[in-house]
């Protein structure tokens, strides 16, 4: 049923900026083409155009789009309707954000069936509750007279994946559907995902920056940089023996890399940071308990020069131990000593110099940096605030902090607003390191980033490590990255922490189970790699690849 | 939105500094100088005979000397509008600017601080809305008598709550933003928070209400004067101006239209020159 896409010299412009240069590329009926790049890449924008589709202030300029028999940029509005969410179809990378909270989630999945005249509506939900089913939904039955907000997030992207199969489409549009996962969830979504496109044999693209995910969907990849084309190969060849250096500087940064120096942390004398029995949440508190409890009784030992991971899903309650040690949220029960000391509940209990000593970093660099102030006086607040620094002097310190994060000095003067996303993150730990602190909490400092952007700074918190005499609690729910910079990995769920576990011993195992499958779950830069995970788990063989391939 | 906002953040951000209004906040800015300095001025510049009644016809039409012709009781219209510049720009400039001011500091105190602060300010502030203005005027000017600082005051006082809202609304969210929580576990004093780190980001949307606010005042001003609680006759405000005059509008125009283009200029250039202050990246600060 898949229809071949051909596009030709592709060109979208914004204005007289143009963002797509001259993209071409062919899918054959039932293959799956990934794009793949960084944010700012183009590869949505391809993907929309695919559609007759440009955003806000593009517009296609050029190129030949064809699918099947329509010449889809030659189509008429009315042409494009009947092709959108009927011959091709799009699922976007927030479910959440694409459904409508307030109807139910049946009513809007077989929308596209009615609209397009394929199905009556009763018909349409008995084929509904059939993809429910082939996209291993629990309740297929039923899950439709949910509403969105009842179902989890990994649920919503395959109900949403319904919606786009409803009408049988000939091509299926992935925009990143699974970014937003959890791993765990993610492999659920992604085997889901591969059995109804190769059962249905339709086309797809797949648009995503995580070559690992990708090597697992797609038979072909093209690589995208600032809109042009880099290269575009099989999936086995690009992953094997890849022809361009952009390509391969994604590969190194998709493979687990080794930053972690080899500080000597001695595990003795007195822990820089001991958590005991610490318990924290929201809501009112009864009985010595929150209304909704967020961590309960976790512990943790952190010495001098060490750096821990923390790591967990969503909702397992990593940011809120962050916050509790930077003293944003007053915990429950439980204590936290640092240095020594116990660590007073509230900010303002804490004195200036105990809050020097302890920094947190934010995942987001786009809030965590005032857009109203220079890079100049973000850096020169901390250092005349704990320091005490004159002009002069913090001028010269803004300078080493500057060299220190590898930023040209050039940015002193900038505003943060014209800063990339790496550049905003670099700022982001120069501030922290400003006021020279014993510990820094890493709050998911990498997850915001593209990947070859979230190497460079995992490789320079590496590299401060151990130019700087620091200690770091690294939060992350990406094993890579914690594996890369840590010395020791804390696996939490459920507000509770289920193990640690030491730089030494990742490869001896077994660890708690939890731990191994949230490892097992990670892709891994090869073909085939989801295919042993779901065999292993004792599912159902997938189709094998020769049969959707015309 | 990721292709189209890396192109348009590519080129390095424009640094408008101090002066750099541009063409119309610069005009914006001279037409309301010119105006301040007429509402100074003008009591010691403009003759005393121009205030005669029936020194001229009413509803005169322009002629040599008296370039905006008469009033409705023949007065010199032009000495009407100087002479009300300093009620017009004094009252509503002045009290527009305090409840802006007002309201913008106790918005970012209840904002940066929360729990009681917050309830408390919020509630006041609540409580102030819920008496009508005419009737709090009423009640100002019968018991302390009409007077220029008195109607600032009572205008202030009006208007504080409803930019109290609008500033609260702003700060709360800007509060939340990671930037002023990393100020905080730094230790930061309250009164920083509010001045170097939220102010700043809300600082645009307030100078478009503060333009907004200057035209309520006016308004307020006028319908206060109607009711004989304002700006005391002779004495007028432009808004008195452009009422008393209506009948104007059927013998040319001329006398209710000068003050009604008098409000308009100042209104104008209070919003260009707003418009063109520091804080013009409102839409690109704010997501």
């Amino acid at each position: 049923m898949g229809a071949r896409i051909d596009v030709e010299a592709l060109r979208i412009a914004a204005g007289n900026t143009t963002l797509v240069h001259d993209v071409s590329f062919t899918v054959e009926p039932g293959q799956v083409l990934a794009l793949i790049g960084e944010s700012g890449s183009g590869k949505t924008t391809i993907a929309l155009a695919l559609m007759g589709y440009a955003r806000r202030g593009c517009r296609i300029a050029g190129g030949r789009v064809q699918i099947g028999d329509a010449d889809v940029l030659k189509l008429s509005e009315a042409g494009k309707r009947a092709l959108r969410g009927r011959k091709v179809t799009y699922i976007a990378q927030s479910a959440a954000a694409s459904f409508n909270p307030s109807r139910r989630i049946l009513d809007q999945v077989i929308e596209p069936a009615l609209l397009h005249g394929v199905l009556e509506r009763a018909a349409a939900e008995s084929k509904a509750i059939e993809l429910f089913r082939e996209l291993a939904l629990p309740n297929p039955g039923t899950i439709g007279q949910r509403y969105p907000h009842e179902v989890s997030g990994g649920q919503l992207q395959r109900l949403m994946a319904a919606m786009a199969l409803i009408a049988d489409p000939d091509v299926v549009i992935f925009d990143e559907p699974t970014t937003a996962l959890d791993v765990t969830t993610q492999i659920e979504v992604l085997a889901a995902f591969r059995r109804v496109v190769r059962e249905r044999g339709v086309s797809a693209i797949y648009v995503s920056h995580d070559l690992a995910v990708v090597a697992q969907m797609a038979d072909r990849i093209l690589v995208l940089r600032h809109g042009r084309m880099r290269e575009c190969a099989d999936t086995v060849q690009i992953l094997a023996t890849p022809a361009d250096d952009y390509t391969r500087s994604l590969l190194d940064a998709a493979r687990v890399g080794e930053h972690a120096p080899d500080v000597a942390a001695a595990n003795a004398g007195t822990p820089l940071l001991e958590v005991t029995g610490l318990s924290a949440g929201y809501g009112r508190i009864r009985d010595g308990k929150c209304e909704h409890p967020v961590l309960e009784d976790v512990e943790l030992k952190l010495y001098p020069g060490q750096a821990i991971g923390v790591i967990g899903e969503s909702g397992s309650g990593k940011s809120t131990l962050a916050r509790c040690i930077a003293g944003l949220i007053a915990p429950v029960a439980g204590a936290i000593r640092f240095a020594g000391q116990a660590l007073p509940a509230t900010l303002a209990q804490r004195e200036r110099e105990t809050l020097r000593r302890v920094q947190i970093v934010f995942q987001h660099a786009d809030t965590a940096l005032n857009p109203m102030h220079t890079v100049t006086r973000i850096l020169e607040r901390p250092l005349a605030f704990f320091h005490g620094l004159d002009a002069a002097a913090c001028r010269r310190r803004v300078a080493e902090l500057l060299d220190l994060v590898k930023l040209p000095s050039t940015v002193a003067q900038r505003n943060c607003v014209g800063l990339s996303g790496g550049q905003k993150q670099r700022i982001n730990l120069a501030r922290a390191l400003a006021a020279q602190p014993d510990l820094i909490l890493c709050d998911e400092v990498t997850s915001a980033l593209d990947p070859v952007v979230a190497a460079a700074i995992l490789d320079l918190i590496a590299e401060l490590r151990r130019e700087v005499n620091a200690s770091y609690l690294f939060i992350s729910h990406d094993m890579h990255s914690v594996r890369a910079v840590c010395d020791g990995i804390v696996v939490m769920r459920h507000g509770r922490k289920l193990a640690q576990i030491a730089r030494a011993d990742y490869a001896r195992g077994p660890h708690h189970p939890y731990y191994e499958q949230l490892a097992r779950s990670v892709p891994e830069l090869r073909v085939g790699w989801l295919d042993e995970v779901l065999a292993a788990a004792g599912r159902t063989a997938p189709a094998s690849r020769g049969t959707s391939a015309s | 939105m990721s292709a189209p906002a890396s192109v348009t953040s590519a080129p390095v951000p424009r640094r408008k500094r101090s002066l750099g209004l541009g063409l119309p906040g610069t005009i914006g800015l001279l037409v309301v100088l010119a105006w301040l300095l007429v509402s100074l001025i003008a009591p010691w510049c403009v003759p005393g005979s121009a205030q005669e009644i029936g020194a001229l016809p009413v509803f005169a039409p322009a002629q040599a000397g008296h370039w905006l012709g008469a009033d409705y009781l023949g007065r010199d219209m032009l000495a009407r509008v100087l002479l009300g510049a300093r009620y017009t720009v004094g009252v509503a400039l002045v009290g527009a600017l305090l409840a802006s001011a007002i309201g913008t500091g106790f918005a970012l105190l209840a904002a940066v601080s929360g729990g009681w602060t917050d309830m408390l300010l919020s509630r006041a502030m609540d409580t102030l809305i819920s008496i009508p203005s005419k009737l709090f005027a009423l009640i100002m000017v019968a018991a302390l008598g009409a007077s220029v600082p008195l109607l600032v005051i009572t205008a202030a006082v009006i208007y504080v709550p409803g930019a109290y809202r609008i500033a609260r609304a702003l700060a709360v969210n800007v509060a939340a933003l990671d930037y002023v929580v990393v100020a905080r576990t730094r230790g930061e004093s309250r009164w920083h928070l509010m001045v170097h780190e939220v102010l700043p980001n809300i600082a645009a949307p307030m100078l478009v209400d503060l333009g907004l606010r200057f035209v309520y005042v006016v308004l307020l001003l006028a319908s206060l004067s109607f009711l004989g609680l304002g700006v005391q006759p002779p004495a007028a405000d432009w808004g008195t101006l452009v009422r008393e005059n209506l009948g104007a509008l059927w013998e040319g125009g001329l006398a209710v239209v000068s003050p009604a283009l008098a409000i308009a200029s100042l209104t104008m250039a209070v919003n260009l020159v707003v418009d063109a202050l520091p804080g013009r990246d409102a839409r690109k600060a704010v997501h």
